[in-house]
């Protein structure tokens, strides 16, 4: 049985509020290598708080989180970035792409952090463009792109660095059908090459295609058949 | 982090938002600019003997000699001795004395027989180079010469307001003076004495002529040097002069050049360099709002680049460098605003512009740490922040 990518135990995670948010409610969870899994839930159900979590970009509160077999709840917020850097991608909502920046420069940013080779960047960033179908747009800054184009450079961003899970919040939401279509296909043609992909989302097509559906209400995670 | 990906990151960081990053540079621009003009000038004018009265004032030598000693200490020919050395342009030797100062003298005026009223005046006897050494020019007539000297002709050579004084513009009646009932012919005016003034207002008269007047002894010697030779030849003058009594001389040296020119700019030099630093400080303080408020609009981007792997210290390290940069262009273009104005300045006035090259190379060095403590605290700031804030 090969490690799993994800491996929560009794995850909870509290905002100091008045009263108290639990946000993650004892959330075990086990994501395996080439997993495609959807989380869906009402808005305030705690999906983003998992996403963030799940990306070292936030600390739960108890529990334990092994990426790829590390534990990640005892690393100090160095080895957290680096680990972060090296094995996870994010797409976004708002997809985040710098303004001033042309689309290569954009997908390029994934080796300006850790150790990665200069050489060869410029064509490591053409390459995944190619593999999102942005190869013809490499010279545009985002603002004149559209907005599944600028969805799909971001993914092509967060494919640059070779990630070991990909970590999607909400990335059809601000996107019409044809384009959510055409990054679903992506998602698919990414987890047929064997990486791990979580999505966020309200969208019942965007849930159908994955392979597993996980169910999160007032931060208490159920997985669905 | 690569080095080279920190500096392409912090280059499109300041050029994104370029007319304000511009902006951002104008105090530490003003500030370098006040710094390297104030310094740039000081050394400059420092290098300049300024003016013509400095000038004059810095190739002048005066010898006084004591009448204490029965014996004369200094003979009339000893002066053509002090014009053999190497940096003399003229030297001149005067006798006066107070009973000679005070003389008075009656015109006979031809056109105006009436006015004979007598003017005291002082009568001096001068050595006839004395043209040269107060860099005076003949009005009227000539100079007495060595010839009227051995012949001990009875001619007189008037100041110009001693002249005034006894009505006397024109010599081509060869007027006369009368001094103790004695008749002496005018033959010349002399006037625009720079050093020495006050003999514009004195009877001139040949070393022979002197004992007529009790004058017998050199009491005075007046030398003019090149520039730059005074302080060796003030050195060398009284030896030169009196081999036997060079200590009894009294030799007076214009101040070195250097002195000269500090004392009145010091104050002015003070004045521009704290109001120089104030704007460094204002330049800062601009840097350090812009860079705060550019961070405030960039918040996303620190979150993704924290999302994409940076540590706080890169995300330091590239806000510092933008800072470090924008203060480096003000200092670098303050430099050159600097420069072009001292070489102005200096072409203007005909001065060879002197320029540091510490200085040049320090001034952008300056605007960088200016910026570089400017970005501190934003910088700061910006590290501190927590990924999941920043993404939201
Ligand atoms: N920093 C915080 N401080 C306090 N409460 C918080 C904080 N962040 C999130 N919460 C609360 O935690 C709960 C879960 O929030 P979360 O953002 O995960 O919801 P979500 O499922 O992503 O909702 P949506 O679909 O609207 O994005 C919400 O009730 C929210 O108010
Ligand atoms: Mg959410």
């Amino acid at each position: 049985m090969p490690e799993p990518v994800i491996e929560l135990t009794g995850i909870c995670r509290d905002f100091p509020a008045d009263p108290p948010v639990r946000a993650l409610d004892n959330v075990t969870l086990r994501v395996d290598p080439g997993d495609y899994m959807a989380i869906i839930g009402p808005s305030g159900s705690g999906k983003s708080t998992l996403l963030n979590v799940l990306g070292l970009l936030d600390r739960p509160s108890s529990g334990s989180f092994r990426l790829d077999g590390i534990e990640t709840t005892t690393l100090r917020d160095g080895a957290r970035t680096r680990l972060r850097g090296a094995r996870i991608g994010f797409v976004f909502q708002s997809f985040h792409l710098l303004p001033h920046r042309t689309v290569t420069e954009n997908v390029m940013l994934a080796e300006v952090y850790g150790r990665h080779p200069r050489r060869g960047r410029l064509a490591r960033a053409k390459q995944a463009l190619e593999q999102v179908g942005m190869g013809h747009r490499t010279g545009f800054q985002p603002g004149r792109l559209s907005g599944g184009e600028r969805q799909r450079v971001a993914i092509a961003r967060a494919l640059m660095a070779r990630p070991s899970l990909l970590l999607c919040d909400e990335p059809t939401g601000n996107l019409d059908s044809r384009n959510t279509e055409a990054v679903l296909d992506l998602f698919d043609g990414l987890r047929s090459q064997g990486l791990t992909i979580l999505v966020i989302t309200h969208e019942d097509e965007v849930s159908a295609r994955a392979k597993r559906r996980v169910r999160i209400g007032d931060g208490v995670l159920t997985e669905q058949e | 982090m690569d080095i080279r990906d920190l500096w392409a990151e912090s280059m499109a960081g300041m050029l994104a938002r370029p007319i304000r990053s511009a902006l951002t540079t104008l105090g530490t621009v003003l500030g370098i600019t006040t710094l390297v003009v104030t310094m740039g000038i000081a050394a400059t004018a420092g290098n300049q003997i300024v003016g013509r009265f400095d000038e004059l004032l810095a190739t002048s030598i005066t010898v006084e000699v004591p009448q204490s000693s029965r014996q004369a200490l200094v003979s009339w020919e000893a002066v053509a001795e002090l014009r053999r050395l190497r940096g003399v342009l003229s030297a001149t030797a005067l006798a006066q004395s107070d009973k000679s100062s005070n003389l008075v003298v009656t015109a006979n005026n031809l056109l105006d027989p009436t006015q004979v009223a007598g003017q005291t005046l002082a009568v001096v006897a001068a050595t006839p180079n004395l043209q040269a050494t107060t860099h005076g020019r003949l009005l009227a007539g000539r100079f007495y010469d060595a010839g009227h000297i051995i012949r001990r002709d009875r001619v007189v050579v008037l100041g110009e307001q001693a002249a005034a004084m006894l009505g006397i513009t024109r010599l081509d009646h060869a007027p006369a003076v009368f001094i103790n009932d004695r008749a002496y012919t005018v033959i010349g005016i002399i006037g625009g004495l720079q050093r020495e003034q006050i003999l514009a207002g004195a009877v001139l008269v040949p070393p022979t002529i002197g004992p007529d007047f009790g004058l017998k002894n050199v009491t005075r010697v007046l030398v003019g040097t090149q520039l730059g030779a005074a302080e060796l030849i003030a050195r060398q003058a009284a030896l030169a002069l009196s081999p036997n009594h060079a200590g009894e001389l009294q030799v007076i040296a214009p101040p070195g050049p250097k002195r000269a020119r500090d004392g009145a700019q010091d104050d002015v030099n003070g004045l521009f360099l704290i109001l120089g630093l104030v704007s460094l400080i204002v330049g800062a303080v601009g840097i350090a709002n812009v860079t705060l408020v550019t961070i405030m609009e960039r918040v996303a981007e620190i979150g993704l680049r924290r999302a994409l792997g940076a540590t706080r210290r890169n995300i330091a390290a590239q806000f510092l460098l933008e800072s470090s940069l924008i203060g480096l262009t003000g200092g670098v273009i303050g430099a050159s605003l600097g420069t072009v104005a001292v070489v102005t300045v200096a072409a203007v006035r005909h001065w060879t512009p002197v320029l540091d090259i510490r200085l040049a190379l320090a001034a952008p060095a300056a605007g960088a740490l200016v910026g570089l403590l400017a970005g501190l605290y934003p910088a700061l700031r910006a590290a501190r922040m927590e990924p999941v804030d920043a993404l939201r």
